[in-house]
């Protein structure tokens, strides 16, 4: 039940960007940056990627053995829960999916949910749905360029069609389980899932 | 077999009803809102605005709360973007009566309350002091007996462009001025004057390794402003061997 602002007239997005845009979201062509604490600041060789399973199984990886997994490049609008959304954002990663089929030879098994592990320590829960089946990706090169460490570089997870802060920058592991516990940010207030289309910004939201 | 912890309600949009548009600095303003049942918050938390146009076309803005948990109502101070869709209609058009819709608080992580204790090292750029200046006036409303406040002395170090782009500056001079553990230092990027109090140059290491409390201190650190200052401060603070998480960063996006 909206109320209506007296003398607001607003600025409408053009019919294109209006089916794009989530509910409450506005169009941006900046790239905003949104990081709770200090960037880390990762040398790319002592970076690593880890996968392990809820049985204790890991894969892992070097940033010399990512770069050799197929990549793929990614055009995506993204929303941020701050209210912006930003079109036609292109990266270049690796799919989780080609990360499990790799892992499987060390015996790694898919679980329902994954928590997204920061260096600096941050989390971030996901449903494993939400990561397969091309929608989720360990993403290094932005716009043709490696990935400014402000905007998680050396690699971030970038899963597009959820509220951008489950896209963890700085990413180190992705650890399957069997329950949804929540990260960093879902602990502080924001929803389990995050689906922008639904509005699922906050806790309780829906 | 585990109970899965019963969800807690929405955060509610609720319509606050405008008592005063007042100037603070020839680009924002700060709203007072009488909000019926405000459920209270943290300094440094949030709220969304969302403003509905007479068609149905709405649109939803985050703005940092500036009152103090103690004050009953509720502050929220806007920098007016000239190119912005939500921030020039809440600076010019909004007046005494009007209603706003608004839902929070919002936020956990970059909230402070005297409880957790100090030291507080606060570092602003710009319009960044918002939810810092709600923590300065929570531990001013929080701590009124001298001792209390002697335990968690409060330092803020402000970079502003001129000394009339200074937000809460008169306020901030008095609140120094009437207690000994409050220290404001600012720093003006673009100011010509001489005469105005300060630095004149960005925060830099030199400047917060001359200013804030060495790492073995360990205070709590709150660092709000457009991105480059926030990412500057923060990877010097780091530098000088405070402790990462306890360097809490907001990064200001456009907020138009």
């Amino acid at each position: 039940m909206a109320s209506i602002s007296r003398g607001f007239k607003g600025r409408r997005p053009t019919s294109d960007a209006a089916t794009r845009l989530p509910p409450g979201q506005y169009e941006t062509r900046d790239f905003p940056v949104l990081s709770a604490g200090p960037t880390p600041h990762v040398p790319l060789a002592g970076w690593s990627l880890t996968l392990v399973d809820a049985r204790g199984r890991s894969a892992r990886w070097s940033w010399d053995e990512l770069q050799a997994l197929p990549r793929e490049r990614i055009t995506k609008d993204i929303h941020c829960v701050t209210k912006w959304s930003k079109f036609d954002t292109r990266w270049e990663g690796v799919s989780i999916d080609a990360l499990l089929e790799a892992a499987k030879v060390h015996g790694v098994e898919p679980a329902p949910y994954v928590v997204a592990t920061s260096y600096g320590g941050y989390t971030t829960n996901l449903p494993l749905a939400d990561l397969t089946g091309g929608k989720g990706w360990i993403a290094f090169a932005y716009d043709g360029a490696p990935l400014d460490p402000e905007h998680g570089g050396p690699a971030r997870l970038l899963v597009p069609h959820l509220y951008f802060w489950k896209s963890a920058k700085w990413i180190t592991e992705l650890r399957l389980v069997e329950r949804d516990e929540p990260g960093f940010w879902e602990v502080n207030g924001y929803h389990m899932r995050g689906d922008p289309w639904r509005e699922q910004r906050y806790t309780g939201d829906e | 077999m585990t109970v899965a912890p019963p969800t807690p309600p929405p955060i509610a949009w609720r319509l606050a009803t405008v008592l005063e548009n007042r100037p603070e600095t020839k680009r924002t303003r700060t709203l007072l809102l009488d909000v019926a049942g405000w459920p209270g918050h943290y300094a440094g938390q949030h709220v969304d605005v969302r403003l509905t146009a007479e068609d149905g076309y709405s649109t939803e803005r985050s703005y940092s709360i500036a009152s103090a948990p103690e004050d009953p109502r509720l502050a929220l101070t806007i920098e007016r973007l000239d190119d912005g869709e939500v921030s020039p209609y809440l600076v010019d058009e909004l007046r005494a009566g009007d209603t706003l819709e608004l839902r929070g608080p919002i936020g956990g992580y970059f909230v402070w309350d005297v409880r957790e204790g100090g030291p507080l090292l606060l570092v602003a750029g710009g319009s960044g002091i918002v939810p810092l200046m709600a923590m300065l006036r929570h531990r001013a409303a929080a701590l009124a007996e001298a001792d209390a406040r002697h335990a968690i002395p409060a330092r803020l170090l402000y970079s502003s462009r001129s000394w009339d782009e200074v937000i809460y500056r008169d306020e901030l001079t008095a609140l120094a001025a009437a207690d000994v553990t409050v220290e404001v230092r600012h720093t003006l990027t673009r100011e010509r004057d001489q005469a105005p109090p300060g630095l004149r140059r960005r925060i830099d290491a030199e400047m917060l390794r001359e200013f804030a409390w060495s790492a073995g201190v360990r205070p709590r650190m709150f660092v709000c402003g457009p991105t480059s200052m926030v990412e500057a401060v923060a990877n010097a603070l780091v530098a000088l061997g405070h402790d990462p998480l306890q360097v809490k960063t907001e990064r200001f996006g456009p907020s138009g």
